[in-house]
């Protein structure tokens, strides 16, 4: 009788446990916004919410990228530098337009994301390292082709950055469309299982037929598009190409939005859903400390703990 | 020598236990001597490349330049080397490097006791954090580094008011002698540098302890069968990065006389990059102390060299350091493929 009870609770745990895992990530995000709604002045509002929806957007289109490419087993460390390399290349282009320019753009993106697809798939490199090597140049070359900061005056660029459709700017309705997309092609795609079973283990997928070095080339070309498409976001906001501290860190943000967001480092899953929150749940924490007058310093050490209360809920195993 | 254990050969691959009766074949051989000895070579060539190229560069004060400059990283690497060998790494260093140095700077009026070891406590301790997460709670070191990187420069802000104070250090205390006082010409912090260096390899190399940090790169399961204690094997390496980088903050501290606090950015990856350009492989078990010291040389002679170019942008370091690191990271995972270090 009291086995049978025992029993229970360590199932019931265990349940509990799970539904922690997966979504801790919303409540977190519910805690902030009620303890904010509670004792933030002036947090209920349009304008409020407008701000950081749009300070959100490009990290989240980093962050899509990123999960697929952690999904897969792996990493992108060179996305910040993507998005720096994205900037100079837009300011560079935009004398032929801004269509011209933005296609320049996600073409250098793709071409970060082919070299780095390509040592991981052919070579055998791991992803951390195949990453690091454009994480480093990738940002010199960008301040090769530009510099220091430029203006950015381009009327189609300014309304992209600024302009709204019934009141969502662009940027959140960019950033929520390709939210939507990514999720689409992880759940109902051949090339999203694929992903996910190589992410699950190389091995068996090789073992299986499925085509890994272009699942896996793919996965990475779309994740420097996706970068390169933040940096182009990033520069349409700023109305400046700033490719000298654009997008420095970023790759920890969106590691972390989606790590905090329940996709596990080991690969084999992707939470589309999670990644949002997790992106959502950062700014929220950032804006909450800032709005509070705390120093920035905090901002940093809470992130830090959100991190590691994340990934000890996720329970992985020491692998990177 | 780990060059001669060679890893378990797949007993139903015939060559294999061909090659394994006669001892390593030729190539594997000259493979070995590649990944050994590769950065040594290339790093001769570019020095005497550069001093045919430049008149500047074989100056005694540009080699002493070199030498300081070269120091500080040069400690940061050798703790990484320790991580990396079981297969660990630590993105934490860069932002213990710089709060290292603020709390130096800070200690040093009340003396180069407490300069030295108040940074080496608060960074050791934040490298043991590391490590029991690592070990104990069995969490990935990519992402718990991480944190420790985003709290370490945290405290680091708090403790200079977020970022608007800088800590000077008296020019005439002993402290400052460490970073700016010369032995028979060279520099102090070189000289520690080098006796760091010669401690690290007698300890990789000649030591139990050594043999656990090789053991549990190489398997860990394997070696947690052979009664290698895994977990504080993996906590001693990351808490010896730490103290590394703490130290390295001092020392630089020291020698700029104040603790600047926006110092170390980016200088986790540099040390990656020396670690992995000196021939340590990022999969952990196989490695050496010497070869991180030539990675970092040969990444100083690369700056060096872009600086006497005088046309060139300081942008272009980062392109040259970074193809040079991919083509070394190529270069290593073929040369392992062909020994079966993988």
């Amino acid at each position: 009788m009291t086995d049978l009870a025992l029993g229970r609770t360590a199932a019931d745990r265990d349940r509990l446990l799970r539904l922690l895992q997966n979504y801790g990530v919303y409540l977190g995000v519910a805690v902030l916004l009620l303890v904010n709604i509670a004792f933030t002045p002036h947090f209920l509002s349009g304008e409020n919410f407008r701000t950081q929806a749009v300070q959100v957007a490009p990290v989240l289109v980093v962050a899509l990228g990123m999960a697929l490419a952690i999904g897969s087993e792996g990493v992108d460390l060179s996305v910040g530098s993507v998005m720096a390399l994205s900037t100079s290349l837009v300011s560079l282009y935009l004398g032929y337009g801004m269509w011209v320019a933005l296609v320049v753009a996600l073409l250098g993106g793709m071409a970060v994301g082919l070299a780095n697809g390509s040592l991981i798939a052919f070579i055998g490199v791991q992803p951390i390292v195949a990453t690091l090597a454009l994480m480093v140049a990738g940002r010199g070359l960008a301040l090769v082709l530009l510099p220091q900061l430029k203006d950015v005056r381009d009327p189609t660029m300014a309304s992209l950055g600024s302009g709204d459709l019934l009141g969502i700017p662009y940027l959140v309705l960019i950033a929520a469309a390709l939210a939507l997309l990514v999720a689409f092609v992880v759940r109902r795609t051949t090339f999203g299982r694929q992903l996910l079973a190589i992410g699950d283990s190389r091995p068996a997928a090789l073992l299986a037929g499925l085509p890994v070095r272009r699942v896996l080339i793919t996965v990475y070309v779309v994740c420097g598009a996706l970068a390169a498409l933040a940096g182009v976001l990033a520069t349409a906001r700023l109305s400046a190409s700033d490719p000298t501290s654009l997008g420095n860190l970023m790759e920890l943000s969106a590691i972390t939005a989606v790590v905090v967001g329940g996709t596990p480092l080991s690969g084999g899953r992707v939470r589309i859903g999670g990644t949002v929150a997790g992106a959502v749940l950062i700014q929220l924490l950032t804006a909450t400390l800032i709005k509070h007058d705390l120093p920035p310093s905090w901002t940093q050490i809470a992130q830090a703990v959100v991190i590691v209360l994340a990934v000890c809920a996720a329970r992985e195993r020491g692998e990177r | 020598m780990t060059i001669d254990t060679k890893s378990p050969a797949d007993p139903t691959d015939p060559t294999a236990q061909e090659e394994q009766a006669a001892g390593p074949s030729r190539s594997e051989r000259l493979s070995a001597l590649a990944q050994q000895h590769g950065a040594l070579v290339t790093l001769i060539v570019a020095v005497a490349a550069a001093s045919v190229g430049f008149d500047t560069f074989m100056t005694a004060d540009n080699m002493e330049n070199m030498a300081v400059s070269s120091a500080f990283l040069a400690v940061v690497a050798l703790g990484m080397t320790f991580v990396i060998v079981t297969g660990g790494i630590d993105l934490s260093v860069g932002s213990l490097f710089a709060l290292g140095g603020v709390l130096a700077a800070w200690g040093s009026r009340y003396g180069t006791a407490v300069a030295l070891l108040l940074p080496l406590a608060v960074c050791g301790l934040i490298g043991l954090v590391n490590g029991m997460l690592i070990a104990r709670a069995r969490l990935a070191p990519f992402i718990v580094t991480l944190a420790a990187m985003l709290a370490a420069r945290g405290l680091l802000l708090s403790v200079t008011d977020e970022g608007s104070r800088t800590y000077l250090v008296d020019k005439d205390s002993f402290f400052a002698t460490l970073g700016q006082g010369k032995v028979l010409g060279i520099g102090a912090p070189v000289w520690i540098t080098v006796a760091l260096f010669v401690a690290g390899a007698v300890v990789l190399r000649r030591t139990r302890f050594g043999q656990y940090v090789y053991a549990v790169g190489g398997n860990e399961d394997a070696a947690a069968l052979m009664g290698a204690p895994v977990a504080r094997t993996k906590i001693a390496v990351y808490t010896v990065s730490g103290l590394c980088a703490g130290l390295a903050g001092a020392l630089n501290a020291a020698w700029l006389v104040s603790g600047v606090t926006i110092l170390g950015s980016g200088m986790e990856l540099e040390a990656i990059s020396a670690v992995v350009i000196g021939g340590t492989l990022l999969t952990g078990g196989f490695g050496f102390i010497s070869g991180s010291l030539v990675g970092v040389l040969l990444l100083k002679v690369i700056q060096n060299v872009i600086n006497q170019i005088g046309s060139l942008d300081s942008a272009y370091q980062q392109v040259v350091s970074g193809a040079f690191l991919a083509v070394v990271v190529v270069a290593q995972t073929w040369l392992g493929r062909r020994r079966r270090v993988l």
